[in-house]
């Protein structure tokens, strides 16, 4: 069974249709990045799988049920800013999703079980380097290490589909590449389904192990919004060659300068 | 020489000219009183200062004659406590609602309008509505300041909880969190340093209305008070009482900033840089 099935999948505001004909089918452990021009609907994509917005044609599912219309624990999400709760220490926003988990009604553990939470979490933060850090709040820590620490606070309550809205955008490069790495150790290690947006073709050509690529196949020079993007590409990572990688990056630019509109 | 916009003082400068307003006011009336006083030694607009010395002995050292109680104290004793009520019930009501209304949409729906309304009464208007429905004594004052500075704090806070980024929220329920759990561990402790930043902005309202329902109805109390001497003229006696009002004032302000800094070292950036 495939971890998340789209089925001709829609999504229209009025009369401006954003996305249509989505068809997909992704099995566990897959690494999607997803490439598009901006306002090409990569971003209500991803929204629509964290249950934010719901299709207004087609079903999504995730492992063979129909996907909650609400966000939740199977999903994690890490967005370009404000993943991370600024008034918990790096620690106590890794145990919070172990701690929410727990205690619906405080909130909080105690005792053996908030011990057992802290340990847990501690590991999950070596894992992603930031064992030195566990006292200090969010502000005090530079955008990498904010990331990384989204990163850990999603997984540790082992979401079984990971959703990565830009999440290295506001990065430097060199920073970049060390996300990177982390990101994939993480993938291989807990044998996640990620689906990664990028606004920068080479990541999502060399990340993961999956393309796809959002673009607006049809156009009405009268009627802008009367049709929407749809994958135009979905190519296996590693089995591409460099002219299509030119004529993918040609078509994102094609559209990005033509005008669009938002996403 | 640098343009005045680049012109930083240094910290000795800085001290030097912030008292200097306060010595060229208290200059100007010493100046103005003892040149009334060479006049007309009787004058009491402006007394001099070993008047309010007198005075100050009269009022906060020596019990009264006729009850026997330092009124200065009892004053302020009364005073705070109508104030500390009236700010602490607003405080938890505004907090209740503003993070239901800020929070719920349906909450949101349902009350906004409603508490809109009720903000833009002017609170002065309904003060005879209050005596006479609560009585002259203590819970009218204290429904006074509550009427009065509500609705601002809730309205404040429903805005600070509406700005928390919406990516927190999502991320919460990802993390496994239900409406409750978002509210008390996400939502309460971001927005209880801006309940303290709106309760700061709202105590000169609340000081208004207290003194306000003091000088039309009550036995004791800083505003009952000057209301009361002011029939006889005694400056001496409104001044000093002016000034221990501001004193308070200034001193509640410290109290809550300092509490907001400790308890909350992630709150401002400036606090966030440092060790926490």
């Amino acid at each position: 069974m495939s971890r998340v099935a789209l089925r001709n999948v829609w999504k229209e505001y009025g009369d401006h249709v954003v996305l249509e004909r989505l068809k997909l089918r992704v099995e566990p452990g897959e690494f999607c990045t997803i490439v598009g021009a901006s306002g090409c609907g990569k971003t209500t994509f991803l929204r629509m799988l964290l249950g934010e917005e719901e299709p207004t044609r087609g079903q999504i599912s995730l492992d063979g049920e129909p996907l909650p219309a609400e966000p939740g624990p199977d999903r994690g999400i890490v967005f370009q800013r404000y993943s991370v709760f600024p008034h918990l220490t790096v620690l106590k926003n890794v145990m919070l999703g172990l701690e929410l988990r727990a205690a619906p009604l405080t909130g909080h553990l105690f005792g053996a079980a908030r011990r057992q939470a802290r340990e847990r979490a501690r590991d999950m933060l070596a894992a992603v380097g930031l064992e030195q850090a566990l006292d200090k709040y969010p502000a005090q820590l530079s955008g990498g290490m904010q990331q990384r620490l989204a990163l850990a606070q999603s997984l540790v309550t082992q979401p079984r589909i990971l959703l990565l809205d830009e999440p290295f955008g506001a990065l430097d490069p060199g920073i970049r590449a060390d996300m990177h790495k982390l990101v994939l150790d993480l993938w291989a290690r807990h044998g996640l389904t990620v689906f990664m947006i990028t606004h920068d073709l080479k990541e999502g050509f060399y990340l993961g192990t999956r393309l796809l690529v959002f673009d607006r196949v049809r156009h009405d020079p009268h009627a802008p919004h009367a049709y929407g993007a749809t994958i135009t590409y979905d190519l296996p990572v590693g089995a591409t060659d460099r002219g299509l990688y030119e004529a993918i990056r040609e078509d994102v630019r094609k559209s990005e300068a033509a005008p669009a509109e938002a996403a | 020489m640098k343009r005045l916009l680049n012109l930083r003082p240094s910290r000795t400068t800085s001290l030097a000219l912030g008292v200097l307003p306060f010595v060229l006011l208290l200059a100007a009336y010493l100046a103005a009183s003892s040149a009334r006083l060479a006049e007309n030694p009787n004058d009491k607009l402006l007394p001099s200062f070993a008047s309010f010395g007198e005075a100050i002995q009269r009022m906060a050292i020596e019990p009264d004659k006729r009850s026997g109680e330092i009124l200065l104290w009892t004053d302020t004793a009364s005073s705070l406590r109508r104030l500390g009520l009236g700010v602490g019930i607003s405080a938890l009501v505004g907090l209740t609602f503003g993070v239901a209304l800020g929070a719920i949409p349906l909450v949101r729906a349902g009350l906004a309008p409603f508490v809109e309304s009720v903000s833009l009464i002017p609170p002065m208007a309904v003060l005879p509505i209050l005596f006479v429905v609560f009585g002259l004594d203590e819970l009218s004052k204290i429904v006074l300041i509550v009427f009065g500075i509500a609705p601002f704090i809730v309205r404040d806070l429903q805005q600070r909880t509406q700005e928390l980024p919406h990516e927190q929220i999502v991320k919460a329920q990802t993390l496994g969190g239900g409406t409750w759990q978002v509210v008390l561990r996400v939502i309460l402790p971001q927005v209880l340093p801006r309940l303290i930043d709106a309760v700061r902005l709202s105590l000169g309202a609340a000081w208004l209305f207290l003194i306000a329902a003091e000088a039309i109805a009550a036995t004791e109390g800083l505003g009952y008070r000057i209301f009361l001497v002011r029939r006889y003229l005694a400056m001496d006696v409104i001044l000093p009482y002016v000034v221990w009002i501001t004193l308070l004032a200034y001193l509640t302000d410290l109290a809550l900033r300092l509490l907001s800094r400790g308890a909350f070292p992630w709150y401002r950036p400036a606090g966030a840089r440092g060790p926490a």
